[in-house]
C-alpha cells in the first residue's frame, strides 16, 4: 500500500531520526511511505490564519501534491491521503484540508491562484491514526520482537517478559497540543483524555504511565524567541512524568520532542541523575519491531536513552 | 376521610411537618427510606448564619418525631403505590377527582383521600428488644464504608448509622452482610444479649388510608463522573477518584465533633493537617454547557462557613474560594460572608477553576531516584482571577467541591406514583410557583423541601410547616362539613 507522504522541514533537518525510524517500521508492517515529489514548508500553523489566504497556500499546494502523487500510484478520489508524522504539518494539513472542504470560493482562488487542480479531496492522516485504523493493535503487537523492557529488568529468552507489569519499560506518552487540537477539526482522539499513544505503548509491550500534565504545551516555538517559558512548562512535564514513575517519555511531535529534551541537557550545573529521556513513538517501535540500530536514531538526543536500551539490538 | 397524614421522607422539612400536624391532633404515617431520621441536616457540623451544631438544634427534633404519640414512624420503608380514593357524593368514580378538597363556593368539601401501599424491608432486628448496646457490631467480620460519613469511616454490616440515630436501632444490611444463615456467620446473633437479631424477618407490605399527602423527600448532591483528567466543564473534579478532592457533605464530617475525626481537618489520604485548601464554588451548578444552568443556592453561604470553620480549626491555614459571585440573600447572610472575608483572612478570587488534579499518583509508583518535588503529595488547581486577569496555580493540600444540588434519587418515580409534576432537573413543580409554592397540582399533595429545589434549612422548615398548615385546613375543613351534615 503506496501511502503518499509529507515529511516536513523538521523532518528532513533536526528530527532526521524521526523520518528515518518513521519510515523503517512503516516499512517493516507493509506500509509504503512514497515521499511527494515536490513540496516546500506546509507554514507551520501561520497558514491557520483564515483572513490571509496567502498563506494558505502553501498546504494546498502539499495536498495538490498528495493528490497528484496518488493519482500516479491508482490511488485517487476517496482514496487520495496523504501521511505525515510531525503532529505541526498534521494539524495544519488537516485544518487546511477542512477549511478548502467548507470554503469552496477559498479553494477555487487558491486554484487559480497556483494554476493547480486540486479537488479538495485528500485525506490528512497521521502515522497513528494508520496503525491504529489500518493495521489495529493487535497486528502491531503481534509483529513486537521485544517488548521494550529496563535494562535490569531484562530475562533470558529473546527479551521476553517475566509477567506481571513490574517487569515492563515504563513508558510516559505525552501528547502536547497540536496532535488533538481543536477536537472539531482535528478528530484523532479525545481531545482531554486521549489514549492512542497509551494504546501503541501497550501493543509495544510497555506499560503506558498516565500523568496529568500529557496534554499541557510543551511551549512549542517560543523555543526560538522565549526559551525560559518552554523550560519552565517542560520541567513540570517531566517532573510529572517523573512522580508517575516514568522510566521513557514518548511523543509525536519534534518540537514537543524537543522541548521535553533540551531542558534536560547536561549543563555547567551539572546533572541530577534523574532525567528522563524522551522518544519518538516511532523509535520505541523500531526497538520493539527488531529493526537494526541505525534506525533507532537515538544517537541525537539530549538526554542520552541508548543505556536503557542497551543489549536489545543483540537479540534481533 | 382517614384525618391521617403521609410524609414522605424524615430530613427536617418532613420531620416539621409531622410535627405541625402531629401537634394539632391529627395522625401521621412518617415514611423514611433510611434506616433513620433527620436527613442531610443530621451530616452538618454546624448551620449557617448562625453556627449552632446542626445535630445540638435537629436532635431534639428528632426525639420529639420518634416518641410522638400522633406520629407512626416507618423507616427503611418506601411508598410504594398511591391511588386516590373516590369522593363519596360526587359520583365522579375512582379516577384521580378532587379528593378532598376544600369548599368552594356553595360547594361542600368531599371526603377522599388516597390508599396507599408502603413496602417495609427488614431490618433484621426488633424493634423493643434492641438496646443499641453494639456487641453486634463488635464481632461482625465485615467493614464497609460508612454512608453517614460519605466515605470517611467504616461500619459492619450491621450498625446504626451513627449515635444520635433516631429509632435507636442497629440495623443489619444484607448486601454486606455474609449471609443470613449460621453457617454463613451468625455472629451478630450469637452476641446479641436481649436476643433482638431475628434473620427470618422479611419484607412487608402495608396498606394506608390517609386524607392527605406531603411529599419531602429531600437533595442530594450531584456526584459527578469524576474523571480526574476531566476538565471543569465535565463536572469532575477529580473528587470522585481522589481522596483528598471532596464535597460539602464529605467536609462536613471532617469539621463534625462527632464525626470520624472529632471534628480534626486531616487529609483523607495521609492524615495530615491541611495548610492551603481550596474551596471551589459553582461546581456544575451555573453551567448551562457542562452542568446544570440553575444555581444551588446555598454553596456560597456553607463555603463561607466551612472557611470559617476551618480556620478556627487551623488557625495558620490559608484558604483560598473560586467564586463567580456571592449570593447571599437571607436574613444576616451578606454579613457571614463579609466575616470569612475580612475577620478570617481568606482569599477569595473571582474566577473559575479549569482543572483539578493530584500532582502525584495514589499508589507510589516504582520509580528509581526520584527528585524531591514540593508539589508532592499535593492537589494541583488551575484557575483565574478575572478581577487581575491572571492565572492562579495553587498546590493544595485539600480541595472542597461545592456541588450542585440535585433532588435525591427517585423524585421522577415518585412524581409519577403522585400524578403530580416535576422539571427537567427532577425537581417537584408546584402549581403556580408565585402563589401556591407548596401545592401539587394533585389536590391533596403537598410539597415541602429541597425536592423542590435548593434551598436552606430557614426556607426549608418554613415551608414545610406551610405545607402541614394546608393539610391541617383541607381536614379541619372537611372535619367541620362532616359534622355540619351529621347534625
Amino acid at each position: 500500500m503506496g501511502i503518499p507522504y509529507f515529511p516536513g522541514c523538521t523532518l528532513s533537518t533536526k528530527a532526521k531520526n524521526y523520518d528515518r525510524s518513521g519510515r523503517a517500521v512503516a516499512a517493516a508492517l507493509g506500509l509504503e511511505l512514497v515521499e511527494l515529489a515536490e513540496w516546500q514548508c506546509c507554514g507551520a500553523t501561520f497558514p491557520l490564519m483564515v483572513d490571509d489566504s496567502m498563506a494558505l497556500i502553501a498546504p494546498t499546494r502539499i495536498l495538490y501534491q498528495a493528490q497528484a502523487t496518488g493519482e500516479a500510484s491508482g490511488h485517487a478520489g476517496a482514496d487520495a491521503r496523504v501521511a505525515t508524522l510531525c503532529a505541526i504539518c498534521f494539524n495544519v494539513l488537516r485544518r487546511s484540508q477542512a477549511l478548502l472542504k467548507r470554503d469552496p470560493q477559498m479553494l477555487e482562488r487558491i486554484n487559480w491562484f497556483t494554476e493547480q487542480e486540486y479537488r479538495g479531496e485528500v485525506q490528512v492522516s497521521h502515522l497513528l491514526e494508520i496503525l491504529r485504523d489500518d493495521v489495529g493493535w493487535e497486528a502491531l503487537a503481534e509483529r513486537v520482537v521485544h517488548p521494550p523492557l529496563p535494562p535490569r529488568r531484562r530475562g533470558g529468552e529473546g527479551g521476553g517478559l517475566r509477567g506481571g507489569e513490574g517487569g515492563r519499560l515504563r513508558v510516559a506518552p505525552y501528547y502536547g497540543c497540536l496532535l488533538l487540537r481543536p477536537y472539531e477539526e482535528i478528530g484523532l482522539d479525545d481531545p482531554e483524555d486521549p489514549t492512542i499513544l497509551h494504546d501503541l505503548v501497550r501493543a509495544l509491550g510497555a506499560e503506558a504511565v498516565s500523568f496529568p500534565y500529557n496534554i499541557e504545551c510543551c511551549g512549542s516555538y517560543l523555543t526560538i524567541k522565549e526559551p525560559e517559558i518552554p523550560e519552565t512548562l517542560s520541567r513540570d512535564i517531566v517532573a510529572s512524568a517523573r512522580e508517575h514513575g516514568a522510566q521513557v517519555i514518548v511523543t509525536a511531535c519534534p518540537l514537543c520532542q524537543f522541548n521535553l529534551d533540551y531542558p534536560q541537557r547536561e549543563t555547567e550545573a551539572g546533572r541530577t541523575g534523574n532525567e528522563i529521556p524522551v522518544l519518538y513513538f516511532t523509535q520505541l517501535m523500531a526497538i520493539a519491531l527488531g529493526l537494526p540500530e541505525e534506525d533507532w536514531g537515538l544517537e541525537e538526543h539530549y538526554v542520552d536513552p541508548r543505556p536503557l536500551f542497551a543489549g536489545m539490538a543483540k537479540n534481533t | 376521610m382517614n384525618y391521617r397524614a403521609l410524609v414522605i421522607g424524615s430530613g427536617i422539612s418532613g420531620m416539621q411537618a409531622a410535627l405541625d400536624i402531629a401537634n394539632s391532633g391529627f395522625e401521621v404515617i412518617l415514611v423514611e427510606k433510611e434506616p433513620s431520621i433527620g436527613g442531610h441536616m443530621a451530616q452538618l457540623s454546624e448551620t449557617f448564619p448562625t453556627l449552632d451544631c446542626s445535630q445540638c438544634i435537629l436532635t431534639p427534633r428528632t426525639v420529639e418525631v420518634g416518641q410522638h404519640p400522633n406520629i407512626r414512624l416507618l423507616t427503611l420503608s418506601e411508598v410504594v403505590s398511591v391511588t386516590p380514593l373516590s369522593a363519596p357524593g360526587t359520583g365522579a368514580g375512582s379516577g384521580p377527582s378532587a379528593p378532598g378538597t376544600p369548599a368552594e363556593a356553595g360547594r361542600p368539601p368531599v371526603g377522599g383521600g388516597f390508599r396507599v401501599r408502603i413496602l417495609r424491608h427488614p431490618r433484621y432486628v426488633v424493634e423493643g428488644k434492641c438496646t443499641a448496646c453494639g456487641d453486634c457490631a463488635k464481632v461482625c467480620p465485615v467493614v464497609v464504608s460508612n454512608e453517614f460519613d460519605r466515605g470517611l469511616a467504616a461500619r459492619r454490616a450491621i450498625y446504626i448509622p451513627h449515635p444520635q440515630a433516631v429509632p435507636a436501632l442497629y440495623r443489619l444490611d444484607t448486601t454486606t452482610c455474609l449471609g443470613l444463615f449460621p453457617l454463613a456467620c451468625g455472629k451478630c446473633a450469637e452476641a446479641c444479649q436481649p436476643h433482638a437479631i431475628d434473620y427470618d424477618m422479611g419484607p412487608e407490605t402495608i396498606e394506608e388510608e390517609v386524607g392527605a399527602i406531603i411529599v419531602a423527600t429531600g437533595y442530594e448532591l450531584y456526584q459527578a463522573d469524576g474523571h480526574s483528567e476531566r476538565s471543569e466543564e465535565s463536572a469532575g473534579y477529580a473528587y470522585m477518584s481522589h481522596p483528598d478532592v471532596m464535597d460539602g457533605l464529605e467536609f462536613e464530617r471532617l469539621l463534625s465533633a462527632s464525626g470520624p475525626t472529632g471534628g480534626q481537618v486531616i487529609r483523607p489520604s495521609d492524615r495530615r493537617v491541611p495548610k492551603e485548601v481550596v474551596f471551589i464554588q459553582c461546581a456544575g451548578s451555573r453551567n448551562p454547557e457542562h452542568g446544570l444552568p440553575y444555581c444551588s443556592k446555598i454553596c456560597c453561604m456553607y463555603t463561607a462557613k466551612h472557611a470559617i470553620l476551618y480556620k478556627h480549626r487551623v488557625p495558620d491555614g490559608q484558604v483560598y474560594v473560586f467564586y463567580m459571585d456571592i449570593r447571599a440573600g437571607g436574613k444576616g447572610y451578606e454579613e457571614f460572608v463579609t466575616r470569612a472575608m475580612e475577620e478570617d483572612d481568606t482569599v477569595y478570587i473571582r474566577g473559575r477553576v479549569s482543572k483539578v488534579f493530584p500532582f502525584s499518583p495514589l499508589a507510589a509508583p516504582v520509580s528509581g531516584a526520584s527528585l524531591p518535588d514540593d508539589r508532592h503529595g499535593k492537589i494541583m488547581v488551575w484557575g483565574v482571577d478575572t478581577l487581575t486577569g491572571n492565572k492562579v496555580e495553587i498546590a493544595a493540600d485539600l480541595v472542597v467541591v461545592a456541588a450542585a444540588m440535585v433532588p435525591a434519587e427517585g423524585s421522577r418515580r415518585m412524581a409519577e406514583m403522585l400524578g403530580i409534576s416535576v422539571d427537567e432537573f427532577g425537581f417537584y413543580t408546584p402549581t403556580n410557583t408565585e402563589m401556591s409554592p407548596v401545592e401539587s397540582p394533585v389536590p391533596g399533595v403537598f410539597l415541602a423541601g429541597a425536592g423542590l429545589g435548593p434551598q436552606d434549612i430557614p426556607e426549608t422548615v418554613a415551608q414545610a410547616s406551610g405545607a402541614a398548615a394546608k393539610v391541617l385546613a383541607l381536614f379541619l375543613a372537611a372535619r367541620a362539613e362532616e359534622m355540619a351534615e351529621v347534625e
